[in-house]
């Protein structure tokens, strides 16, 4: 079932003008019909009934009367129809009469008939005949006066008006109302469009504004146009972007601030560090002749030194993701040796951690950074699951092109729920007891960087059995 | 042990590595500035150089141009990761390798050795020199000679080239290459072959026409031809 789409303003505009001339069109037309076409057959009527009866009463009849005497007084109507020429029939008991000699019993009806007999002032019908032409059938009863009393004389006349000149000019104003309203009603389409038009402009550039907005293009403004409800809007929303400007303003400085300083902090640190680290060796290799006091203070400060070397380090990768200004740098790779030499670099290969590769599959990645991915990845899942550790790899097709399946899966307990969330922020610690995790505490956060850099992403679960299981998933061919 | 020239203006680095290296059997002299350390050049005559990028005066980059005027000397670049666009520049301006700070002296003293490392050669019995078209490759005297014209190669242009073609027509990816010419775990920088086989065709090829010595494989590497 598929639902109809939502109409368009313009739409709803143009059809709501549409639609209120339409209905005033028709009503106009309708009240005008109908008043008028009741004027003109009222008229004809009360000539016809008035000028009937008077016919009637000038006759002298004598009771009771005969088919001739019959026939002679309507033959005598027949020839003074007033306002149209008309039809006369007469009724006598059973005697019947015409003025006509090719209608001879008319078109009267029994209902006519009826009203006459009911109505001593006379009735009448609309009828029409077998051609769908409309006649005004009149009947009047003759009465003599008696006393101040007017008898029936039970005779009853009838005549039959043709409507036809009526009719057409009823006809002529039907046909005017309905060439005056079809212009009419395309007429209101020009009103429409421009109603429509001066609501939707504003909407429109709203609209497009908000979209610019949304894009991050916060110095977006629209025109003002007027004194309306929509330039109220428009000015609001000038206003909330403003706002909104000035204050993502303030934080991205403030962001811009912290970062740089993280960053020269670790510039900084890096030259002195770049020194001590040079002479830790000879630190450790003059301990054996010192005194055991002197001996730990020097190892002490060399393997304190490794680490802080190793965390400024990734502080800085860090501070360069966040400052954009991370590379990549693609070479197209045989990810089972890249694997292989992964693994072989840090003396993994030994059994603990396990492998599912196709072979020959070809990536274009940086390999640099795909090291310290699966470097991470695996040491984490050997330092805090447990061996063995599976590394499956896979591809598929993707929305855009090949993807790269990368599934790494330890034997250990997994990740505690509530530590799920957090996995891969900065310096987290999973356990509050340890004030320091075993790398610098980056590890993580900077694996999901690099990740993120191919155009990848990275998820963190817990396998069906137990182990903690991280997903990578990118493009096997990355764009720089 | 080689003589070993380090150029850094960092007091604290400038001693640590001095000290590290000189602990280890080098003979190093230092230098704080680039004027310094070409002057060191023609007196102490070092066999390696080690040369920070950053330097005030004439910096890094500019050092390593002038000395490659003159000499094929290893240089090994003391940078920075971050400093991406540094050792392009650097790599082009004709450094073999580069070391990134922090870095132990066991790291430094292993990419020492690697560039000074001569490349064992890996088919023997073949004739001492061999010609690849207008390329004249003398494999024990380790010079290279176009149309008798003897070429001036930097340690790591030499080494690419000896190695890639001594196996003509095969290809060999980046990775490969980082291993076998420049000694370096898996990892290293592919940059480092880009650079170097620019550097290397810049002397070797003709400039008004595609390369025909060092191929470029589109998707998997580099190899030597064929002609």
């Amino acid at each position: 079932m598929r639902r109809i789409a939502p109409l368009g303003l313009r739409t709803r505009l143009i059809a709501a003008f549409l639609l209120v001339a339409a209905i005033c069109a028709v009503t106009t037309a309708a009240l005008t019909y109908q008043k008028a076409r009741n004027a003109i057959l009222k008229q004809t009527q009360d000539t016809a009934v008035s000028s009937l009866r008077e016919q009637i009463e000038q006759q002298t009849t004598r009771l009771p009367m005969t088919q001739d005497q019959l026939q002679a007084v309507v033959t005598e109507l027949g020839k003074r129809g007033k306002p149209h020429p008309w039809t006369v029939f007469g009724e006598y008991g059973s005697l019947r009469a015409s003025s006509s000699s090719a209608a001879p019993f008319g078109p009267v009806t029994d209902t006519l008939r009826r009203k006459v007999r009911e109505n001593r002032y006379g009735a009448f019908q609309r009828v029409e005949n077998g051609s769908g032409d409309p006649y005004l059938t009149i009947g009047i009863a003759a009465v003599f006066p008696h006393g101040g009393v007017a008898e029936p004389t039970g005779a009853v006349y009838f005549a039959s008006v043709p409507l036809t000149d009526e009719s057409r000019t009823v006809q002529a104003m039907v046909d005017a109302a309905k060439q005056g309203a079809v212009p009419a009603i395309a007429l209101a389409v020009i009103p429409a469009l421009l109603a429509a038009r001066s609501v939707l402009r504003p909407v429109r550039d709203m609209r497009r504004a908000a979209q610019r907005l949304g894009l991050g293009r916060l110095d977006t403004r629209i025109e003002v146009r007027g004194a309306d409800e929509l330039a109220g809007l428009a000015r609001t929303f000038n206003e909330t972007a403003r706002a909104l400007e000035h204050s993502v303003a303030e934080l991205r400085e403030a962001e811009v601030r912290a970062r740089r300083f993280a960053s020269d902090v670790s510039h900084e640190l890096r030259t002195p560090l770049a020194g001590m680290l040079a002479v830790t060796e000879v630190l450790d290799e003059d301990a054996e002749q010192l005194d055991p006091d002197t001996a730990k203070a020097l190892r002490l400060v060399s393997a304190e030194t490794g680490k802080l070397a190793v965390l400024v380090e990734d502080l800085m990768e860090i501070s360069r993701f966040d400052a954009r200004a991370a590379e990549l740098n693609l070479d197209d790779v045989d990810l089972a040796v890249a694997v292989g030499k992964t693994l072989e670099r840090r003396h993994w290969d030994d059994g603990r951690v396990r492998t599912d590769l196709p072979p020959g599959v070809r990536a274009r990645l940086d390999p640099r950074r795909f090291d310290v991915v699966l470097a991470n990845l695996v040491g984490n899942a050997l330092r805090h699951g447990g061996a063995p550790v599976l590394i499956t790899v896979r591809t598929g097709p993707g929305e855009d092109g090949e993807r790269l399946l990368v599934e790494v899966a330890d034997s250990g307990p997994g990740i505690a729920p509530e530590v799920l969330p957090h996995i891969f922020d900065r310096f987290f610690k999973a356990d509050a007891a340890r004030t320091r995790s075993a790398g610098s505490g980056l590890g993580l956060a900077i694996t999901l960087e690099n990740v993120r850099l191919h155009g990848g992403t990275l998820r963190a679960a817990n396998g069906p059995f137990g182990g903690a299981v991280f997903t990578l998933d990118m493009p096997l061919e990355a764009h720089a | 042990m080689p003589r070993v020239l380090l150029i850094e203006d960092d007091p604290s680095v400038r001693e640590g590595v001095g000290l590290g290296l000189r602990r280890r059997g080098h003979e190093v002299s230092a230098a704080e500035t680039g004027e310094a350390g070409l002057a060191l050049m023609r007196s102490f005559r070092p066999e390696l150089v080690l040369l920070d990028l950053m330097l005030p005066g004439i910096n890094g980059v500019q050092v390593c141009r002038r000395i490659r005027d003159t000499s094929e000397v290893p240089i090994i670049m003391l940078t920075a990761r971050g400093d991406d666009f540094d050792i392009v520049v650097g790599l082009e301006a004709g450094a073999d390798d580069y070391i990134v700070k922090p870095a132990r002296t066991e790291v430094i003293e292993a990419r020492i050795k690697a560039v000074l490392r001569r490349l064992s050669d890996p088919a023997g019995g073949r004739p001492e020199v061999a010609h690849h078209g207008e390329l004249a490759i003398d494999r024990s005297g380790l010079t290279v000679a176009k149309n008798g014209e003897r070429l001036a190669l930097a340690p790591s242009e030499l080494k690419l080239l000896l190695h890639l073609s001594a196996s003509p027509e095969q290809v060999f990816s980046r990775q490969q290459l980082l291993e076998y010419v420049w000694d370096h775990s898996y990892h290293a920088d592919a940059r480092l072959v880009d650079a170097c086989v620019r550097r290397l065709r810049h002397k070797i090829e003709d400039p008004d026409r595609s390369p025909r010595y060092i191929q470029t494989v589109r998707g998997f590497g580099y190899r030597f031809g064929p002609l």
